[in-house]
């Protein structure tokens, strides 16, 4: 696994747009990883936000867990990395 | 009352700056009256969007600078590269009126419920900024918690809350790290944070000490690896990632 560069920030940074997304706080909710089975919260992903909208990545094995691209005033929502997603 | 308003789904609201005030030369903190703020805990952030004139968007989390029940403030450190940043703290006015969206967060909290656990806080230029909110908490609600705060800044001008650091009252210990300039007789600590200093500041893993992190992802990398060096689990260290730049 390299190291990560200064632009990956964690998940406490997608806090508010996934807030707005599933309505409720989503820092302390736990994801599962679908390439690993890693169970990590929200908070302790790897998140860049300088993608093409924003992604989402496991700690552990780096695996992409969610996308979400903004088309206008929609916002695609891309969870096929994850297994599981559930609200602490 | 704010405080009794059933707490609607986060979304972007209208904030008016109030006051500004320099906390260093490149860092300002700014009074927000947000009229439905549903009201916030101790290491939450907020983000805060800008829309140029041609519609071009940009979005920052910025950390909740005062303790629950203070009116919102944010303190903003300029980078110079930055979108956001520049404008928040060399154009925003008293008076004028920003998008933001908040609180948010429920994993970088304290709440002063678990008196047990000794708290162990680790900023990296500003990532200072939440733990002003955790320590006036903890002076708000009377708590006893022992504190120490490591605090790695480029200098001593660096420093953002010096006069209100040094003033944090009986059970916490503020301690500096100075990267790159340490004024004449400087007798705090000098250089990056490393395993050996942080063995020296940290509290013994087994008093069950909570931890947390703040500050640019290098720092954070770091020490909250080190700390899990040093026996502390991974669940009691709370971290939280700035990204590149910032004076730590």
């Amino acid at each position: 696994m390299h190291a990560l560069d200064n632009t990956a920030l964690d998940g406490n940074a997608i806090g508010g747009l996934l807030g707005e997304i599933f309505g409720t706080e989503m820092t302390t909710a736990a994801a599962t990883c679908a390439a690993c089975g890693t169970v990590s919260l929200v908070a302790e992903t790897i998140v860049y936000l300088r993608a093409p909208g924003a992604v989402m990545r496991c700690r552990a094995c780096t695996a992409i867990l969610l996308v979400v691209t903004p088309h206008g005033e929609m916002k695609c929502v891309d969870l096929l990395g994850l297994s599981a997603l559930e609200p602490g | 009352m704010a405080g009794t308003a059933v707490r609607g789904r986060l979304t972007w609201q209208v904030a008016t700056v109030g006051a500004v005030r320099p906390e260093t030369s490149s860092v300002r903190t700014i009074d927000l009256d947000v009229p439905d703020w549903a009201g916030h805990r101790a290491g939450q952030h907020l983000d805060i969007r800008l829309t140029a004139d041609d519609g071009y968007v940009a979005e920052r989390s910025y950390s909740i600078a005062s303790a629950p029940g203070e009116p919102v403030q944010v303190t903003v450190e300029r980078l110079d590269d930055g979108e956001v940043s520049p404008y928040l703290t060399e154009e925003l006015r008293p008076g004028d009126e920003i998008e933001i969206r908040g609180p948010i967060g429920g994993y970088f909290v304290w709440d002063g419920t678990e008196p047990q656990h000794p708290l162990l806080l680790l900023a990296g230029g500003s990532g200072v900024v939440p733990f002003r909110s955790i320590l006036r908490h903890r002076a708000r609600i009377g708590s006893t918690v022992p504190v120490r705060l490591l605090y790695s800044a480029r200098s001593l001008p660096d420093v953002i809350y010096r006069p209100e650091l040094a003033a944090s009252g009986d059970g916490v210990d503020v301690s500096y790290t100075l990267t790159r300039q340490q004024p004449p007789g400087w007798t705090g600590h000098s250089g990056r944070v490393t395993p050996d200093l942080l063995a020296g500041v940290a509290w013994p893993d087994d008093l069950m000490p909570l931890a947390f992190v703040c500050g640019p992802t290098a720092f954070v990398e770091t020490v909250a690896g080190a700390l899990v060096g040093l026996g502390y689990p991974a669940g009691q260290v709370k971290t939280e990632r700035y990204g590149g730049a910032g004076a730590s």
